[in-house]
């Protein structure tokens, strides 16, 4: 369970948002909305503890967490706006590369089987350079597909993903709450989730 | 200062007591420095070896002195303000770096002119002003990262971790250079081997140090004043105060 | 501690709950195997790996470096004179500050990559130790840019009519330093990531603390030539590089999080 009490962070001398405090339980996903600017990114990137907020506290299942908490990290699967690929390194070899980082491990046959489930089966030799955006975005999908974590903070997920690979996120979404995780998504996309599981947040 | 340290841990709080301390601190330096100088320039007896030209090192040794500490202090700031994330300690490793980089300027200065009618050079490489220099360089890096990052907050911490890794290194700097100057000009006399001290100009050098310790904390008082209200401007209590209320 | 590896054929998670089956899954639904993150040596192995794999996948960067090596050494007699004997005393010092040039020059590319394209944020909140992880960045840099300078530079000694030994113990002396280069030197990168001067800047930084390596690197020559013993030298450059090894990766890994505020 995510908890966040009295949030603010400040961005150079603005204030981006203060004394946000919410709750999301196993099973949840918290939608953050909010024009350009708002400060979706930077709520999400404080979530992750990539940066520590100006004030509040973050929880995660009880504990105080502080900016790269060890225990977070190992929770955590975040996704920023940049889908993290070497433009050097084949579809698989960036995808083994980033679930090792996670701390998982993969062999070949499980790395194939999850490009081939992101559409990606014959493409997973081509170096990253050439696949388009929304292929990039699918490898960082099948990433989510296999390391398990509890807590997904995604930034922006559906950027430049079509309707098939929309829909394969939502899928993945649904089967991560089913199972009782946690995720935070800063998007505007229906995620096609019943409403029982989503909160919103809307950043003024 | 021994009581209540917490209470002046907040910019708020601090920017009024540096107000008070900055006049007490600035007299001392005065006083202090029209003391060193009488001392130096008039009490003391004219060198044997070197005559008048000597009495230079009344300025040239505290300011070297002030330079290697204020880059300690800076550093133990630094440390602070990395390890209990405190915007005041940050502030005050800010406000010290540019008088620790005058400080080693004068050093460098003072001493080339020392080193012109005594040894016929301005610059010798040797082994302590070759590591003032560096010093020099090094003050000037901290000051230039603080003017590179933009967020206020980054630039503390990594103003902090430089001026860390520069203090463990400044002894390491000092010691290779003392090790290249000694290989190079062998066992000969330092060119900047102070006179041998009669108790008179040790005493007029000690005044001097003095005299550059209290300037330093009244600069620096008056400095972080500065850098609490620019920082803090969003603060209510920075537009309650009177130098700040135009009307 | 590490959990117990879970049976890849059921699809339960590292927490217990059976795991509901993805769109597309077979009933062998091969799922990664988790392990906590927390070992030093997998997570410098990782950084190593992938950071040589991707540096030899462009590997006109790398003779781009070298390249600039050689010219830089070209340069020094052309601007003085090529009469030998000033030549010979100029010579391991022309090396050194070289290799120096070199380092700066190849630093900015340790961290800005992976910054750009993401890498960086995912490497950050990696489960593995961050200084483990920037150790093997460091180590796989030092491999593609210090040891061909250290490979290279008994060849580009004899322009300067360095004798054999003196080349020999040129050659030992920056196959010492140049790590400890490496290491100071991402501290500086790390903590100049995304700044506009950001190269200039790292010079800065970084060149002070570069100076008891060049003294002690380029001193060993001079010492060998004047016939006394060279160990206390290469003792000393040895237990720069120990204290690098021990201090610049927390360094680097504490100025990589600060520049990822």
């Amino acid at each position: 369970m995510l908890e966040a009490q009295n949030l603010a962070a400040r961005r150079g001398c603005s204030q981006l948002f203060s004394g946000l405090s919410f709750r999301v339980a196993a099973g949840e996903v918290l939608v953050v909305t909010g024009a350009n600017g708002t400060g979706k990114t930077t709520l999400l990137r404080t979530l992750a503890g990539l940066t520590a907020p100006s004030e509040g506290e973050i929880r995660w299942n009880g504990k105080l967490q502080l900016p790269f908490a060890p225990e977070l990290r190992r929770a955590l699967a975040f996704a920023g706006h940049a889908p993290a690929l070497k433009d050097e390194l084949t579809a698989e070899e960036n995808l083994s590369l980033l679930v090792e980082l996670a701390g998982g491990r993969a062999g070949r046959a499980s790395i194939r089987a999850a490009l081939d489930a992101v559409a990606l089966g014959r493409r997973r030799a081509l170096p990253a350079r050439v696949l388009s955006q929304g292929q990039r975005r699918r490898i960082g999908l099948a990433k989510l597909r296999l390391i398990e974590r509890r807590l997904w903070i995604l930034d922006e997920p559906v950027t430049a993903l079509d309707a098939a690979g929309a829909a394969l996120l939502a899928n993945l979404v649904a089967v991560h709450l089913a199972g009782g995780g946690v995720a935070v998504a800063a998007t505007h996309a229906p995620l096609g989730l019943p409403e029982e599981r989503m909160r919103a947040l809307a950043l003024p | 200062m021994a009581f209540n340290w917490y209470k002046y841990a907040s910019p708020a709080a601090f920017y009024p007591l540096a107000g008070r301390l900055v006049p007490w601190f600035s007299w001392a330096a005065a006083i202090l420095a029209v003391l060193g100088l009488a001392v130096g320039l008039g009490i003391a007896p004219t060198d044997f070896q070197q005559g008048d030209a000597y009495r230079i090192i009344y300025i040239h040794v505290p300011a070297a002195w002030m330079s290697m500490f204020i880059y300690l202090v800076m550093a133990f700031w630094g440390a602070l303000a990395l390890g209990f994330n405190t915007r005041l300690s940050a502030m005050l490793a800010q406000s010290l770096a540019p008088t620790g980089a005058l400080m080693t300027f004068i050093a460098l200065w003072t001493g080339a002119l020392w080193g012109r009618p005594t040894w016929g050079t301005y610059w010798a490489w040797d082994a302590r002003m070759t590591s003032e220099l560096i010093l020099l360089f090094l003050y000037l890096g901290v000051i230039a990262l603080r003017n590179a990052v933009e967020d206020p907050r980054r630039a503390d911490r990594a103003c902090s971790v430089l001026s860390l890794v520069g203090a463990v290194n400044v002894p390491i700097i000092y010691f290779s250079v003392q090790w290249w100057n000694t290989l190079h000009q062998g066992a000969s006399v330092s060119l900047t081997a102070a006179p041998r001290m009669a108790t008179i100009m040790l005493s007029g050098m000690l005044i001097m140090a003095l005299a550059a310790w209290c300037y330093t904390i009244a600069v620096s008082l008056h400095r972080v004043r500065s850098i609490i209200l620019e920082r803090e401007r969003g603060g209510a209590w920075v537009g309650a105060l009177p130098e700040v209320c135009s009307g | 501690m590490r959990r117990p590896r879970d049976a890849p054929a059921a699809s339960r998670g590292p927490w217990g709950a059976a795991r509901p089956m993805l769109a597309g899954e077979g009933a062998a639904a091969p799922v990664a195997v988790d392990e906590e993150g927390g070992a030093i040596w997998p997570a410098i192995r990782w950084a190593l790996c992938r950071d040589l794999r991707i540096a030899l996948r462009s590997r006109a960067e790398l003779g781009v470096q070298l390249l600039f090596y050689v010219i830089v050494v070209t340069l020094f007699p052309l601007a003085t004179t090529p009469e030998r004997q000033l030549l010979m005393t100029m010579g391991p010092g022309v090396l050194w500050v070289a290799a120096l040039l070199a380092s700066l020059l190849s630093l900015p590319r340790l961290f800005a990559g992976d910054f750009a394209d993401g890498t960086l944020e995912q490497i950050v909140l990696s489960p593995h130790p961050l200084p483990a992880l920037v150790g093997g960045k460091i180590l796989a840099h030092w491999l593609t840019t210090g040891l061909p300078v250290v490979l290279l530079a008994p060849a580009l000694g004899l322009q300067y009519a360095l004798p054999a030994d003196a080349l020999l113990v040129l050659a030992l002396a920056l196959l010492i330093g140049t790590p400890t280069l490496s290491l100071l030197g991402a501290i500086g990168a790390a903590l100049t990531l995304g700044l506009r001067a950001g190269g200039s800047l790292l010079a800065l930084l970084v060149l002070p603390l570069y100076i008891p390596v060049l003294i002690f690197g380029a001193g060993s020559v001079d010492i060998w030539r004047a016939g006394l013993a060279i160990s206390g030298n290469l003792s000393l450059l040895g237990a720069g590089l120990l204290l690098a090894v021990v201090g610049a990766p927390f360094a680097a890994a504490a100025a990589v999080r600060i520049a990822m505020d």
